[in-house]
């Protein structure tokens, strides 16, 4: 077994993502190549080969590189896998994006999102917006999969001692150009790593109300998420979303304020290990699965969270 | 220009789904069938595009039994103008789907194929970017924004950071994100007209595909449930709960 990870990175550090995909691939077996392909990703990589449970880090610098094109990055990855029998990305908006494009270049059908490693070709992934898990066995060659990152712990930048190769750039004609991005910076954790995250749906009424939600993370250390009423309404940018068509989060607690409990926004979090449920309305399906739950007006409660949080233990 | 708009029969959004007693799938027999929600999108975009002037004709397609063909009247009635059927298993893979929609692409010559960013049942989330790879056309994955721009087309992606805008040369794929507008319901006279809009019918035999799976459904189960757990009645004993009882914060 040889296993090829893609790194997500934005040049300078790993996204998060990259760390639990590794583990996932150590489940598999112990010969683990990482790509970095990039521009300007030497000091990078030499990071990289740090980590944890990496015998090989493949490092390619070329500007066209620099946005993720997967345009450009499919052919690479293409004449980099023949020489493994899996190629693993994280299910994240970049390696969705990436991965089945390389798969159809090597003709391989991709497995998403995998959840669970059975052995070397079976896997468990959620189907359904995560209301079934079907066991999936692959015949092809290679395998080429997407990891569900909640599900692994992350690997550590610490105690490993792997090579750095240099590839070459694999020529392509230009098919798409990057315009530009708008990224949501906050001083807070990222969701889908955050220990602990607090989210507000429909019932917050405006984006003005999420400072109250704002306070509490901060109080927490927690990252703030929506549910997608709340991003609709234009409450908060998208990146907030949480659910089968947003992010996946599991973290050790997860804060719903004003959200039903649609099965879809349940597909997003309900891995989380101890799930609190502050809404009205007492048959709110959230209440099915909160560990906590308090039936409660949220514009009264959060200044009363925030207060109780201020106490010493 | 001419646009593709691949779309899927799936379980209706809003209908929670059981696991067969032996494990070997969902249940689909009596169960409130729809098009799929991205693909509603994918269609609504295409018809704003044709109101606007830019678009000529859309064409649906759909991979699946016989009954898909209510499918494909949904997408009619909404305004597109005519489909294809391709009759093939339900459970076709993405690979083997994007590699029928390839085969429909070089019959049809349409400039832009724009798909749903995933199917709700498979939540697999990779046949318009497989489709790309086949056609070697650009790919704008998860938008939520589309203007056609001389011989690009630029789009608005959702990624997990934020928004990020490409450019893509035509011919191009896209896949629709929940957000790129709101589908509109069939009018009654639409439903009348969609009933005497053609649909070809199709096999991957006659399109020269080679459908055959690559993975093994093993079993498909319920996930592990979550039970309900206390109620607290202030916010003291929520946190009190939380620090002592959970020791989460
Ligand atoms: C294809 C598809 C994909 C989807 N993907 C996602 C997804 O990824 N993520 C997602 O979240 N949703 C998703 N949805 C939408 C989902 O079905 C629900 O519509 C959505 O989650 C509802 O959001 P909400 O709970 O905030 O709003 P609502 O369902 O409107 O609930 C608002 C809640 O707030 C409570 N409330 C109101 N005022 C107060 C108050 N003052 N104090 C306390 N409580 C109050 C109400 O009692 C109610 O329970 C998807 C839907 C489809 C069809
Ligand atoms: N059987 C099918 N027939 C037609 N289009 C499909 C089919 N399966 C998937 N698609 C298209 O591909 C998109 C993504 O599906 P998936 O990759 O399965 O998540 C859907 O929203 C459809 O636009």
């Amino acid at each position: 077994m040889s296993i090829l990870v893609i790194a997500e990175h934005d040049g300078k550090e790993l996204r998060s993502g990259t760390l639990n995909t590794i583990t996932a691939a150590g489940q598999i077996g112990s010969d683990i190549s990482v790509l970095i392909a990039g521009n300007d990703c030497s000091s990078l990589s030499n990071t990289c080969a740090t980590i944890d449970g990496v015998s090989q880090v493949l490092v390619v610098n070329d500007p066209m590189y620099q946005h993720d094109l997967p345009e450009n990055l499919a052919p690479l990855i293409k004449s980099l896998a023949n020489d493994y029998s899996h190629v693993l990305a994280p299910a994240s908006t970049y390696g969705k994006n990436l991965l089945p494009r390389v798969a159809a270049l090597l003709d391989v059908q991709q497995i998403s999102d995998i959840s669970a490693i059975l052995s070397k070709d079976t896997f468990v992934r959620p189907i359904y917006a995560g209301n079934a898990l079907a066991t999936v066995q692959s015949n092809d060659a290679i395998k080429l999969i997407t990891v569900r990152t909640t599900a692994f712990e992350a690997a550590t930048i610490q105690g490993g001692s792997a090579s750095v190769v240099e590839v070459p750039s694999i020529d392509c004609e230009t098919l798409s150009t990057f315009l530009g991005e708008e990224l949501t910076s906050t001083e807070r954790p990222e969701l889908t790593s955050a220990s602990i995250i607090i989210s507000g749906g429909r019932g917050m009424q405006s984006g003005e109300n999420f400072s109250m939600l704002e306070q509490v993370a901060d109080q927490l250390g927690a990252a703030v998420g929506a549910s997608r009423a709340a991003v609709d309404a234009g409450y908060v940018p998208n990146d907030y979303q949480v659910g089968q068509t947003g992010k996946v989060v599991a973290p050790d607690l997860y804060i719903a304020v004003g959200i039903s409990g649609a099965i879809q926004h349940l597909a997003g979090m309900k891995d989380s290990k101890v799930i609190v449920a502050i809404n009205k309305d007492e048959e709110a399906p959230i209440f099915q699965i909160a560990d906590y739950g308090w039936v409660t007006d949220l514009f009264s409660a959060m200044p009363a969270l925030a207060a109780a949080l201020d106490t010493d233990p | 220009m001419k646009v593709l708009v691949p779309i899927k029969r799936v379980i209706d959004a809003n209908i929670k789904i059981r696991v067969k007693s032996d494990s070997s799938a969902v249940e689909l027999n009596n169960v409130k069938m729809a098009m799929n929600p991205f693909c509603e999108i994918a269609v609504e975009e295409a018809i704003r595009l044709r109101e606007a002037g830019l678009v000529e004709e859309i064409i649906l397609v759909t991979i699946g039994a016989p009954q898909c063909q209510e499918t494909i009247r949904t997408g009619l009635a909404m305004g597109a103008d005519r489909g294809v059927l391709v009759e093939a298993d339900n459970d076709t893979e993405p690979l083997g789907v994007a590699k029928l929609i390839h085969a429909i692409t070089l019959r049809e010559n349409p400039r832009l194929v724009l798909l749903g960013k995933q199917a709700i049942d498979g939540d697999n989330n990779q046949t318009g970017q497989m489709l790309a790879g086949l056609l070697g056309w650009s790919i704008g994955s998860f938008i939520s924004k589309l203007e056609v721009d001389g011989d690009n087309v630029n789009v608005v992606r959702e990624v997990d950071g934020g928004l990020e805008k490409v450019a893509l040369s035509l011919p191009a794929v896209a896949t629709v994100d929940l957000r790129l507008n709101e589908p509109r319901y069939a009018s009654l006279p639409n439903i009348m007209k969609a009933k005497k809009k053609p649909i070809d019918v199709l096999t991957p035999e006659e399109l020269g595909v080679d459908v055959s799976r690559r993975t093994r459904v093993v079993n498909v189960e319920e996930p592990p449930g979550r039970d309900a757990g206390v109620q607290v009645s202030s916010a003291e004993e929520l946190v009190d709960k939380l620090r002592n009882e959970a020791k989460v914060i």
